[in-house]
């Protein structure tokens, strides 16, 4: 058993550490979000170039073999910073399913653009009706010869509005909530049928509604195999979920920080209010959930490489339960013990605490994870 | 980083687990999945069958009898003992006052209480509290006068778990009334078939007498079973409440006592099902897995911060202390929960595991369950409650 981070993961934490102590600041954040997709493209430019967009890819196909832990590493650093770049749409999530449904032609071709940081992917997989049910997709595939047509209509597709590409999942086969019978397709984000409406979501990032009208995809497009791709969307997702984890953590430590500061420095009745214990208890509550979540995102991130489907699974939606209730327990409580100040948009904490909220949500809330630990009989053997 | 156990420790695993279920008596085994009440004979029996295979006191100094093992090795023995479930060894004697006599003591008093405390030839109960003194420890009154070559002794010490069975009790009591109250403690060991000890038992709102009241009367007490230097004793008192920080979140008694509620809710029926099947009642099983699973994730993060043998004492203590009780209270309430209207017949007799004569009312494993419940609210209470441990945390980790 070793918690300790390998020399080269101490070097990643510093660089990336040092790229937002310089670049990411409260009022720089504010600019980059004024951007066209909300994001800072210049700032992608960096990341291309510390390697962070190359990180989780194998080197054969032009990445840096990185590991969850890896990714870890980076996404609780941009959990921090509050940062508002498509990392996760981009490399995590949709990255993730292009590594384990990919070609290897597929993954030469596109790797090396997302590394290089001149091409955004985004996976397009939830509908209106889907909730948090990944195998309930409406959309179909039709067979069209060598390739498919598409129809029909995806929802909060992270970045979506900004991507390059897309990575759509589309029925090939079977009714709407059927495991089998769902595939993968790549589309250009400008190919004829597409039309996107994107929008901010209440985390200050991006998100579109895309509709595809008679999408054509011919065979280079098709990802893995038609009908069978449920297994790596429940993979990459697992993946995505141990690293928005992370970002979680990221976030909910700096909410304490920045709540302990406050209570040291603010004053009211003639001392700081840090003096007063039912403050301190608070901040004290403060730390614990965020120390059980940091424990849980480190079991993520073990168990993200894990290949037994079942166990995989459960240990990380066991993490995300207690992250999502640790984030909105320590947003909750940073806001409640700012009081006023708090509860304003040119204050950074009520930031991190949308994020944390909006990462409970993502991909099933704590709720949703519970019932379906629950039914999968817990996490312990009787 | 790989947070799994490596080979060697799994294999350690494998030797512990393989010792304890070849050498833990049924008898008391089967006591501690019932929930029946273990006395002192089993303690005293399973700390001796530890003390022959060398694993009585692994945490110690190897040349007391510690083992040496790695923290993490440490952690694994404790949380096997627990998951057995075995009784867990007398904590005053292990690891409460034999940590201090190793870290504190004479060589004398080394050689004469260790070994006794390794094979509990000595059984030890704690001298700390006062009725005026609770979580306010420092303002404790219990006075000892140097008189010669020994000191006297007077007042009265409470909450004292298990003094009825008790050769010996460690203390703090005032040595100087004169200075700052944290300055005038000492750390003494006495004797209780001193005159003038007397015990007088606490009932407890389960009903089970596991505290009691020590009085001193003008207790003799030589000076030679002052621990350390006189009015050094509360530095030697922050170091035993400090000292806990691989058993105190107690990951395997929970884990076991999860299977154990899994067990009774398969045989208890809600309506046409079984209650394990029950949505609302599973959930909440699964939710405290998962606060457990953290609480284990924690744990072992707090033992790699301590594998280079760091003996400090770590205010991340204190989170483990606060969620292990929290945790340990819920299963409690959902064991109790499991039985339904059958945790309310008081039935103390079949708690004592040796003297059953009479059938039970209710299903046979319901009468432990309710008192356990009650019992075990005493968790956010004893070692400095979980209200202590918050403003620990906010002085020592927040500086607030």
């Amino acid at each position: 058993m070793d918690f300790e981070l390998s020399e080269e993961q101490r070097l990643l934490k510093e660089s990336v550490g040092r790229l937002l102590a310089d670049r990411y600041g409260f009022e720089q954040r504010t600019a980059y979000m004024k951007e066209p997709g909300g994001f800072s493209r210049a700032l992608w430019k960096q990341y291309a170039e510390l390697g962070l967009l190359a990180l989780p890819f194998a080197e054969t196909d032009g990445g840096l073999g990185g590991n969850p832990v890896d990714v870890m590493i980076v996404m609780e650093a941009f959990g921090s910073a509050l940062v508002l770049e498509p990392y996760f749409a981009t490399v995590v999530l949709a990255g993730g399913v292009l590594r384990h449904a990919g070609s290897d032609k597929q993954r030469a071709e596109i790797v090396p653009k997302i590394a290089g940081g001149s091409l955004l992917l985004a996976l397009a997989h939830s509908e209106r009706q889907s909730r948090y049910d990944l195998a309930d997709v409406a959309m179909t595939a039709k067979k069209d010869g060598a390739g498919y047509v598409l129809d029909g209509a995806k929802g909060i597709v992270l970045h979506g509005d900004s991507a390059d590409k897309l990575i759509v999942s589309a029925r090939v086969a079977g009714k709407q909530r059927d495991r089998d019978g769902i595939g993968l397709f790549l589309i250009d984000a400008k190919a004829p049928g597409v039309s996107i409406r994107g929008y901010q979501t209440v985390d200050g990032l991006h998100a579109a509604e895309i509709a595809l009208s008679g999408v054509k995809v011919g065979p280079d497009g098709i990802l893995g195999e038609p009908g069978k791709a449920l297994p790596v969307i429940e993979r990459a997702v697992d993946e995505a979920m141990a690293a928005l984890c992370a970002e979680a953590v990221g976030a909910m430590t700096v909410m304490h920080e920045v709540t302990i500061d406050y209570l040291k420095t603010r004053k009211q009745f003639g001392v700081p209010i840090g003096n007063f214990q039912v403050l301190q208890h608070a901040a004290a509550d403060m730390l614990i959930a965020t120390e059980q979540a940091r424990s849980m995102a480190l079991l993520a991130a073990m168990m993200a490489g894990e290949n037994n489907a079942v166990e995989r699974h459960k240990s990380i939606a066991a993490a995300k339960i207690q992250i999502g209730r640790s984030g909105r327990f320590v947003g909750k409580t940073a806001t409640q013990l700012h009081g006023g100040i708090g509860m304003t948009m040119e204050y950074k904490v009520g930031h991190y605490f949308k994020r944390a909220v909006a990462i409970d949500i993502l991909f099933g809330d704590a709720d949703h994870h519970l019932a379906a630990l629950t039914r999968m009989g817990g996490l312990l053997a009787a | 980083m790989d947070l799994r156990f490596n080979d060697e420790e799994i294999a350690f695993r494998d030797e512990v687990r393989a010792f304890f279920n070849k050498n833990l008596p049924e008898n008391i085994r089967r006591k501690m999945v019932e929930g029946k009440k273990v006395g002192k004979d089993d303690i005293v029996t399973w700390q001796r069958i530890l003390n022959k295979k060398g694993w009585a006191v692994p945490h110690w100094a190897k040349e007391w009898g510690g083992t040496g093992w790695s923290a993490v090795k440490q952690y694994i023995f404790l949380d096997e003992m627990q998951q057995a479930p075995a009784p867990p060894p007398l904590q005053f004697g292990v690891y409460m006052v034999g940590p201090v006599i190793i870290a504190f003591g004479s060589e004398a008093q080394k050689k004469r209480f260790l070994p006794r405390i390794a094979n509990i030839d000595d059984w030890w109960c704690q001298g700390f509290s006062e009725p005026g003194s609770g979580s306010d420890l420092a303002s404790l009154k219990t006075s000892a006068k140097r008189v010669g070559d020994h000191y006297v002794v007077n007042g009265q010490k409470t909450w004292t778990t298990l003094a009825q069975y008790a050769d010996w009790i460690f203390c703090l009591v005032r040595t100087n009334s004169e200075a700052k109250k944290q300055e005038g403690i000492s750390f003494l060991l006495i004797d209780m078939k001193s005159p003038g000890v007397t015990v007088r038992p606490i009932q407890t709102i389960d009903g089970s007498r596991e505290v009691n009241e020590v009085f001193f009367d003008d207790v003799k007490v030589p000076v030679e079973n002052l621990i350390g230097e006189e009015n050094k004793g509360w530095d030697y008192a922050k170091f035993l409440l400090g000292n806990e920080r691989f058993g105190i979140a107690r990951v395997g008694l929970s884990k076991e006592r999860i299977r154990r509620l899994k067990e009774l809710a398969a045989l208890e029926r809600v309506g046409e099902k079984p209650m394990i099947e029950d949505e609302r009642f599973r959930s909440k099983i699964t939710a405290v897995e998962v606060e457990l699973k953290a609480l284990e994730m924690t744990q072992l993060r707090v033992v790699a911060a301590h594998r280079n043998g760091s003996n400090k004492p770590d205010p991340a203590s204190s989170i483990l202390k606060i969620k292990g009780s929290e945790i340990q209270q819920t299963i409690s309430e959902l064991l109790f929960e499991v039985v339904g209207p059958y945790g309310l017949p008081y039935q103390p007799a079949q708690i004592d595991g040796d003297r059953v004569n009479e059938p039970p009312i209710g299903p046979d494993y319901a009468a432990p369950l309710a008192p356990t419940f009650f019992n075990w609210r005493k968790i956010s209470i004893y070692g400095g409650s979980n209200e202590i441990q918050k403003n620990i945390i906010a002085k020592a980790i927040l500086g607030l």
